[in-house]
């Protein structure tokens, strides 16, 4: 079947079987691998993108099943300059380790911020909890996001 | 864990998608894949065709009013998180859904599949049922509207035909002074509910119980009311001494599951300090 | 070293970072070959059977699958090697690299099915009909222990191998002891779960007789002398490639079967194969760890001086003895006592055959387990001798000047059968542990009732041995832009290899710490290499680094005095530039032609390391309901020198909250047909973000090593180590009212409860 969508800001179409999930078509037909597979039953997280703005586990969605949408993974969160504010919290407090998790947690961090950008580290942790972690025991990725959101609060309010 | 393979369509009405679950009775639906998906990467089922609702219109609606809540079957957690009217319209169901599952998961799993679904352990087929809701699908003989109690059949199953899809809850009107409670008690947060207690009821002009909904979830093969709980409640002021027995005969009624999470004895326990918890808690005066 | 050091002991972020950032790290997952095919596996649904036929009729006919695999076409089936331990006796139990007449778990690889997509892969699994003749399973250790259903009828036994600890004469000092308490501890099986589930990626040169495996880690020469030996090839011709890896913490990287059938899969076919485990098949195929129980006495005088230990422990293996399945068993034996110091000691640990997935290595195999009976046992006796819990300790803490001081000797032994506790001073680690946890306040609390939850505080002391040897290699080498390249035989699994080599490296030559490149892991690299395991990586693989860096500095030096026209001792090395005395200098990078290289090792002759440290918690327990809040949790470790301290505390907190997944919710549960209950991750339960927030760890360069150019100790594994034990005192004080013994993990909500509510 044939799918549409916007992917980190460019129109993409694929050729998919309907079984396919979205993770394997952005990693696989697509080739962009920074999306992870941990559990492929919507457990761990590392699978997450943001899907018209919400996080959302690309394991538990069909490729076809994203047909018109917009689709921002790890990749799709800075440019080839610079690391994000995000990005650059996470590497200073060391919140990351082996890596695998660390793409779905950027992506769920970042639409948690974009739309809560005062959330506390109770609302961090509760947000994160859906995003599964064996290296770094997550208190340096709670405090890299807690350090992350003021680059999310506008200081010119309207 | 690749699913097996399957075909797929997404009509754009409610009668196509019907007319596509008739013409195929393998054929299942699917609205925001939480619960459905999981279950094809385990190839615990293998339908021919999946029948995805995503483009069908009007079933994504919440409705405040006189009559209560209406949720459309497409409405997903989190339009209910972010609905301010939910917060006087229908705070149990605000509160019951802020334990379900997690931040991604509710960003995409819905009302109708959550009751399609049918997990004993699930919040919202508990709300349901504690409030006396009614379910309405729509199949190839028409539409019919189904009380919640008389739904549920048993751990992962209901009374919808193959070629029904469900398109809305109604649950009652909420009115004001209602006194209610959510507590449900699982490993870490956002998994599946070891037991969970929904309930709420109202005053006399003497500050006794009245019309009290007692609703157990994860602690039965599937949710339910608490009939003798509510009895012994009903007519009766809450105090240290009703709530002792209320929790008492809670874990009496039961008839709890045994899994490898936790044995019936753990669970019945469990049941009454949730019963006792959610009745003082519920006799808790409440911030606006 | 020159000048002081800018890099070492400093929080130097990781280079390994910006790539994982972005999304571009390189997991095997992530890597193609043209003309790939995919693998899937048909793993046993039997636990114990008779492997009687394998009909692949119906996988053949699905379009696009293009071979099955099974014994048949493989031949002659190897089996797998020990690389630990590979003791006499052991050689019965091995596993074949596929099932041949006989399936010993469910999950035993059965067939490979090789198809154009890993889905349609997935569907020839389905479709493969087998016929198993059921066998009686052994489904726990005691039905082991009765020998009556043999998992290898040719050995008459069950029994993997048993191992004893001794020091002293623990029966005459059992006889004399004015206390004696027994008691019989239990801890379950579990598993290392790293995030990145495994992946191999084979491709086989035709022409050149040469196989290329990528997704290698942990140990890629031993696995490749191993394949290449399997597969009838030189170990030249063999190249095991190590990318990014996510998680290892023992359990990837050792020999597995798949190791084995995807390389052979690739050459079968003539075509590239690559394999992705799925999270369902890791719970049953990757290597499981810590299930045992003992039953163990303590013996001790009046004032809680300990005398002696002795007791029988039982470890189930699972079906076969993996390559490094050994390590729990002796080590569980022989670090019984931890850093207590116990003049007489017995302890026997018997690995046991069961019908269960078999158990290898996991974050400080055996001394977790050994932790939590000793700490368990210890506190019961503090308790019955009316002694603190914390007093107890220092009491029997062995002290700084008994340094060394040997542990119990091994039977049968290996390399470290006699080993010894190099340097420090545990007790100063216990007493800076008391003080920053507040100990004199926070134990008033000891099972007082709160707000409907009752408080429990402990304290724990451990010792962490690391550094086996034999030993580890690296090579320098000059490259004409100035930067140097590190190549080093170390395995990194996501520790900061690279950027903990590079540290070393950049202040032993002086140079900044960009114009350091690591290469890590990878056969192609060196000629040999040992590998990343019983946290060896900074000791031996920065030692080896040290040396060379140090090496190359004096081929620098004397090829300057050459350029420069001098001697040597008139070479001054600053800043990468070799200078002499009337001001002439000449960069390192103008040396890189001359092809100045050093090849480095460094051999520890198997002297440990042992960093030590403290642990204390507090707990308030739930009786309603079962839960446990942990509080507050702090540990303190010594870990001789501190080279990165961001990368040494993330080792830190990530140990403490593994050790608190034991503790509390990990557990691989098997019916008693040798069925796994546990088989996703909605049942297999790991801490989340929520669980444990108050988490602090501390870490000190007070002693370091003796035995290693840096002083460094390894430090992967010890903050793992007292969790199990700490927890479970933590709620046995809390519940003191009722009696509580809590001498079983998990310490899941509903053996909580029945605990706190034991009527």
């Amino acid at each position: 079947m044939r799918v549409m969508f916007q992917l980190n800001g460019k129109a993409v179409e694929v050729n998919v079987e309907p079984r396919m999930h979205l993770a394997d078509c952005l990693r696989d037909e697509l080739r962009q691998t920074g999306t992870h597979l941990g559990c492929e039953h919507g457990v761990c997280g590392a699978c997450t993108v943001i899907i018209d703005g919400a996080a959302v586990r690309s394991c538990l969605m069909l490729a076809v099943q994203a047909e018109g949408c917009t689709v921002v993974t790890v990749e799709g969160l800075s440019t080839d300059d610079a690391l994000t504010p995000l990005q650059t919290a996470f590497r200073k407090h060391h919140a990351l380790q082996c890596g695998f998790c660390t793409p779905g947690m950027l992506t769920t961090a970042h639409a948690l911020l974009t739309e809560e950008p005062d959330a506390d580290a109770d609302r961090i942790r509760a947000a994160l909890s859906g995003n599964l972690c064996r290296c770094t025991g997550y208190i340096p990725i709670v405090e890299a996001v807690l350090e992350a959101r003021a680059a999310y609060q506008k200081t010119d309010k309207p | 864990m690749k699913p097996a393979p399957f075909e797929y369509q997404a009509p754009a009405t409610l009668r196509e998608a019907i007319d596509l679950l008739v013409s195929d009775p393998e054929a299942t639906v699917i609205a925001g894949g939480q619960s459905l998906i999981p279950v094809l990467a385990f190839r615990l089922a293998a339908p021919s065709m999946l029948v995805d609702l995503r483009r069908v219109p009007g079933l994504g609606n919440i409705a405040v009013g006189e009559s209560g809540v209406r949720l459309g079957a497409r409405v997903r957690w989190r339009d209910i998180e972010h609905d301010r009217r939910l917060a006087t319209g229908h705070p149990l169901l605000r509160e019951g859904i802020v334990h379900v599952a997690h931040y991604q998961i509710r960003n995409r799993g819905t009302v109708g599949g959550s009751l399609a679904h049918a997990d004993p352990a699930a919040e919202l087929p508990g709300i349901a049922v504690t409030c006396d809701a009614e379910i309405t699908l729509v199949g190839a003989a028409g539409a019919r509207t189904i009380h919640s109690g008389e739904f549920f059949t048993g751990p992962l199953s209901t009374v919808r035909q193959a070629d029904e899809i469900i398109t809305e809850l109604h649950l009652p009107f909420w009115p004001e002074h209602r006194r209610w409670a959510f507590q449900e008690f699982a490993q870490r947060q956002g998994d599946f509910a070891l037991a969970g207690i929904a309930l709420f009821y109202d005053q006399d002009r003497h500050g006794r119980v009245r019309d009290a909904h007692v609703g157990v979830i994860g602690a039965c093969n599937r949710p339910q009311r608490l009939r003798k709980v509510e009895t012994l409640l009903n007519g009766h002021a809450v105090d240290e001494d009703l709530i002792r027995k209320a929790a008492a005969a809670a874990a009496q009624t039961i008839d709890p599951p045994e899994d490898l999470h936790a044995g019936a004895a753990y669970r019945r326990a469990l049941v009454a300090t949730l019963v006792g918890r959610s009745l003082r808690a519920a006799a808790q005066p409440r911030g606006s | 070293m020159i000048g002081t050091n800018r890099y070492i002991g400093s929080p130097v972020e990781r280079v390994e970072d910006l790539r994982f950032l972005r999304g571009r790290g390189e997991f095997v997952g992530d890597l193609r070959r043209e003309g790939m095919l995919h693998a899937a596996i048909l793993r046993s649904p039997s636990a114990h059977g008779r492997l009687r036929r394998i009909d692949t009729t119906a996988a053949y006919a699905i379009p696009g699958v293009r071979a099955v695999i099974t014994a048949a076409e493989i031949g002659a089936v190897p089996t797998i090697p020990l690389r630990l331990l590979p003791l006499p006796g052991t050689e019965r139990f091995l596993q074949p690299i596929i099932a041949v007449d006989r399936v010993r778990y469910v999950g035993e690889p059965v067939a490979v099915v090789l198809a154009d997509s890993a889905a349609l892969a997935e569907d020839g699994v389905g479709a493969i009909a087998l016929d198993i003749e059921e066998l009686s399973p052994v489904a726990d250790r005691r039905a082991s222990g009765r020998h009556d259903i043999l998992l290898f009828e040719e050995s008459g036994t069950n029994l993997a191998m048993a191992f004893t600890a001794v020091s002293g004469d623990a029966d005459a000092a059992f006889r004399e002891a004015a206390y004696v308490r027994r008691e019989c501890f239990q801890v379950q099986r579990y598993t290392a779960l790293p995030m990145e589930p495994r992946g191999l990626l084979a491709e086989w040169d035709g022409a050149q007789g040469r196989m290329t495996v990528l997704g290698a880690a942990k140990v890629p020469f031993f696995n490749r002398d191993t394949l290449a030996a399997m597969l009838g090839l030189a170990p030249t011709h063999v190249d095991l490639i190590e990318n990014d890896v996510g998680g290892g913490f023992g359990a990837r990287g050792e020999f597995y079967p798949e190791d084995f059938l995807i390389p052979f899969a690739a050459r079968h076919i003539g075509r590239p194969v690559r394999w992705i485990e799925d999270r369902r098949e890791h719970l049953t195929a990757m290597n499981h760890a810590r299930e045992a129980d003992c039953e163990i006495e303590i013996a001790c005088r009046q004032d809680g001086t300990i005398l002696g230990l002795r007791g029988e422990v039982f470890i189930d293996l699972g079906a076969y003895v993996r390559t490094n399945g050994l390590i729990a068993p002796r080590t569980l034996a022989q670090f019984f006592s931890g850093p207590y110091r116990v003049p007489n000691m017995r302890i026997t640990a018997t690995a046991l055959l069961t019908n269960k997935t078999p158990a290898g290595t996991y974050r400080a195999p055996g001394r977790y387990e050994a932790s939590f009976f000793c700490e368990r046992l210890i506190e019961l006796a503090a308790g019955d001798l009316a002694i603190d819990s914390a007093e107890m300790r220092r009491r029997n803490l062995i002290s700084a000047a008994e340094m060394p001081y040997k542990l119990p000797r091994l039977e049968p032994g290996g390399p470290t059968a006699d080993t010894e506790c190099d340097s420090g001073n545990y007790g100063e680690a216990l007493d800076r542990c008391l003080a920053e946890f507040d100990w004199a306040e926070k134990r008033q609390l000891q099972g007082q009732l709160i707000d409907g939850r009752y408080h429990g505080v402990a304290v724990a002391c451990f010792i962490e041995g690391a550094g086996a040897g034999p030993k580890e290699t690296a090579r320098l080498e000059l490259a004409s832009d100035g930067t140097v390249a590190v190549y080093v035989g170390s395995a990194a699994v996501g520790q900061g290899l690279e950027t903990v080599m590079a540290q070393i490296a950049a202040d032993t030559l002086g140079i900044p710490l960009d114009q350091v490149r690591v290469f890590h892991g990878s056969t192609s690299y060196l000629e040999e290499g040992y590998g990343a395991f019983h946290s060896r990586s900074t000791i031996l693989g920065g030692s080896a680094v040290f040396e060379g860096a140090t090496a190359l500095l004096e081929k620098v030096r004397a090829a300057a005095a050459v350029r420069l026209g001098g001697s040597a001792e008139e070479i001054e090395l600053v800043d990468g530039r070799a200078r002499i005395s009337d001001g002439r200098s000449v960069s390192f990078a103008e040396f890189a032609a001359d092809g100045l290289r050093i090849d480095a090792a460094f051999a520890n002759n198997n002297k440990l390391t042992y960093a030590y440290g403290s642990a204390a918690a507090h707990v308030a327990v739930d009786p309603g309901t079962g839960r446990v809040e942990l509080l507050d949790y702090l540990v303190v470790e010594d870990v001789g020198r501190i080279v990165n301290p961001l990368t040494l505390h993330g080792q830190a907190i990530g140990g403490v909250v593994q050790g608190l997944g034991g503790a509390f919710m990990e557990n691989l549960v098997y019916d008693e047909n040798g069925q796994l209950l546990t088989g996703s991750l909605a049942d297999y339960l790991i801490p989340t973000a929520i669980d444990f927030p108050a988490i602090r760890a501390i870490a000190l360069e007070n002693h370091p090593s003796p035995s290693n150019p840096l002083g460094v100790k390894g430090a992967g594994e010890g903050a793992i180590i007292p969790v199990g034990g700490l927890i479970a005192n933590a709620v046995a004080a809390a519940l003191s009212s009722v009696g509580a013994e809590p001498n079983e993990l998990p310490l899941s909500p509903p053996r909580v409860w029945r605990l706190a509510n034991p009527s």
